[in-house]
């Protein structure tokens, strides 16, 4: 048989049903089906309305991964349907496939969730371009190529809310602005014609901006058009001590005193950090400090290791530092 | 077999608050026969952190600690899964970029330095389980944790992103599934245990910042490994240790139930397996209870 020859395998679905007008409690139903290297998610999502039960309620529109309507989650995991193929689903998972929408607490029917919560995060970000613009101007107005490589294609993103329903904070902190939100947000600040003043310190803000970011690195690898949402969010962070914005919190501190204790140590000075990071705040630690300094877990400042070479570090240190806090 | 040797970068909680990490890691090369020759140059990677301050000075210094695997000619072996994912981080990126490896060597060069890209840096967990091997570790346990169900928790930098585990290691990981740490496990003689968090995140970079967040994701997590009877939990990484060791008051308050695991790190797991002692994995450096091991 040739290498490409369609194959077919059976796979047992185990599919999310929920109508929000009518069911009290959501329930899961089972359809096993042949499936075929050919066929991607959203075949098979059609294959149980056209096939089974014509009730059955999706969204897709473009079926070419640029609606951004379709994204679902297989067996846990973000995906957009008519881009998945489920080959791909089956090596990962096996032949026991569960479909449920991207947040079954957000389900309004079978894989229709309300999204509402997603478009309130993009749209705090000002997810379009300020600027003067001429409206009869003489000449085109040219962005370079170089400059538009800055973007590092995070205008790509088809908003199908993949990254943001995978991301763990987003499920914690309901402040929390996202993952798409966040590449939205860079989108422009990257954009050299954008002359937005507040965007940057919006995005830095405790609790809803980047700094709360757990780098799980879920929304790299859940989007399907690679936007590598987290690399966005490390070039935010980057920007506002770049353009001096960053403010002087415990998040700010947290990242600058690595440095710091590098520049002294090569390695990091964990107890010298948190009081760095903290301040006065450093109390509410003291007792689990305490009992990790009963287990032989804190090392005394007098007894803090050095890289050997440290004069190696801080001659690097001086020589291609970038930035200033 | 060739006996296996390594440069071993430590990081900097293997030398603070995670002591045990550092004498299992020792004790399991000793009883494996791998040599580890430690980077004692080498300096903290920045633990994804400094690179939010200054890339370019993050990338240097990483830089220059592969610079120094690369001089022994070794391959470089971490014991972290933060400082794995910075590490390879660097290495993929100046791999990448010619020119942005020419201007990181500029500066290295001022100290008499080079990065080559010539060495390559995987994490300890798969040193032993593909480099030497589950069946030799199986042949070799003296001690099976038969009566142990015992919950993998993988840390998300082991695994995600998975490009980069993929491009380092020889064998492909599935981050929505991922085998090893099970494998490893089972290989130990104990029950591996499978539930929904062993591949989520712990929350220990943002503790500081945001500590609800960070506890209540440390909190699903011995939750999670709980609920499916789980008699201990088992890491590779020393911050998800760390977290999911030392802050069970705070993730329990914040999840609004009791919970609480004895962790282990892999190497201690594995050291257990192979006949070392309590006192030579360091078990005495536990703030949850492990004696009963
Ligand atoms: S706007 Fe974009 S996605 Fe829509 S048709 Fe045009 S190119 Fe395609
Ligand atoms: S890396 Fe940050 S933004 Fe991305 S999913 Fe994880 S916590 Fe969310
Ligand atoms: S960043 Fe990727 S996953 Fe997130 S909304 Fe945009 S396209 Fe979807
Ligand atoms: S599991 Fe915890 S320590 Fe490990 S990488 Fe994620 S946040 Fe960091
Ligand atoms: S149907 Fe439009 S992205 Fe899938």
């Amino acid at each position: 048989m040739s290498k490409n020859a369609i194959s077919t395998q059976k796979v047992n679905f185990k599919v999310f049903r929920f109508n929000s007008n009518e069911d009290y409690l959501p329930y899961y139903e089972n359809y096993t089906m042949d499936v075929t290297s050919e066929e991607v998610v959203l075949d098979i999502l059609n294959r149980i309305k056209w096939d089974y039960d014509g009730s059955f309620s999706y969204r897709r529109s473009c079926r070419h991964g640029i609606c951004g309507a379709c994204a679902i989650k297989v067996n846990g995991r973000s995906t957009l349907a008519c881009k998945e193929s489920m080959t791909t689903m089956i090596e990962y998972f096996g032949n026991d496939i569960t479909l449920e929408p991207l947040s079954t607490k957000r389900a309004v029917k079978d894989m229709i969730i309300d999204k509402a919560d997603f478009w309130e995060k993009h749209a705090a970000v000002t997810p379009y371009l300020v600027a003067d613009i001429d409206e009869c101007p003489s000449s085109e107005n040219l962005v370079s190529p170089h400059d538009a490589e800055e973007l590092n294609e995070a205008d790509l993103c088809i908003q199908c809310g993949a990254c943001h329903y995978a991301c763990p904070v987003v499920e914690v902190n309901s402040d929390f602005f996202g993952p798409a939100a966040f590449a939205a947000a860079y989108r422009f600040e990257a954009d050299v014609r954008d002359s937005d003043t507040e965007r940057l310190a919006n995005v830095n803000e405790e609790k809803q901006g980047v700094w709360d970011c757990a780098k799980c690195f879920e929304c790299a690898e859940v989007c399907p058009k690679e936007i590598n949402p987290i690399e966005k969010i490390t070039k935010l962070h980057q920007m506002t001590f770049k353009k001096g914005v960053a403010k002087n919190n415990v998040a700010t501190r947290h990242a600058v005193g690595f440095f710091h204790s590098i520049k002294r140590h090569g390695l990091l000075d964990e107890g010298g950090l948190v009081l760095y990071s903290e301040g006065p705040s450093i109390v509410k630690h003291i007792p689990v400090a305490l009992q990790m300094f009963r287990k032989g877990k804190i090392i005394m400042p007098w007894n803090m290791p050095k890289s050997d070479k440290l004069d190696e570090i801080k001659k690097l240190i001086k020589s291609s530092s970038t930035v200033k806090f | 077999m060739k006996k296996l040797k390594y440069a071993l970068f430590t990081g900097c909680t293997a030398k603070q608050s995670t002591p045990e990490q550092m004498m299992s890691t020792l004790a399991v090369a000793k009883k494996l026969n791998i040599e580890l020759v430690e980077l004692t140059e080498a300096s903290c990677c920045g633990a994804s952190h400094l690179q939010d301050y200054d890339d370019f000075l993050s990338l240097v210094l990483n830089a220059r600690n592969i610079a120094y695997a690369e001089k022994h000619g070794l391959t470089m072996v971490t014991i972290c899964n933060t400082c794995q994912l910075n590490t390879a981080m660097t290495k993929h990126r100046l791999d990448k970029n010619p020119e942005l490896k020419a201007r990181v060597n500029e500066k290295l060069a001022e100290v008499g330095l080079e990065y080559k890209g010539t060495s390559n840096i995987i994490h300890f967990l798969y040193a032993i389980i593909d480099d030497f091997g589950l069946d030799k570790i199986k042949e070799m346990v003296v001690r099976p944790l038969r009566e142990f169900n015992i919950a993998p928790f993988y840390g998300c930098h082991n695994i995600r992103p998975s490009e980069l585990h993929d491009e380092s290691h020889k064998q492909k990981e599935n981050p929505y599934n991922p085998t090893s740490l099970d494998d490893l496990i089972i290989a130990c003689g104990g029950m591996n245990v499978d539930y929904e968090e062993k591949n989520k995140c712990c929350g220990f970079h943002v503790e500081l910042q945001a500590p609800h967040t960070a506890a209540v994701l440390t909190g699903n997590a011995i939750a999670g490994a709980t609920d499916q009877n789980a008699d201990m939990m088992v890491t590779p990484c020393p911050l998800c240790h760390l977290k999911l060791d030392t802050q069970t008051k705070h993730a329990s308050e914040a999840i609004g139930r009791e919970v609480s695991l004895p962790v282990l790190h892999m190497q201690q797991m594995v050291g257990l397996a192979l006949g070392c002692s309590p006192a030579e994995l360091g078990l005495k450096h536990h703030i949850t209870d492990v004696n009963f091991i």
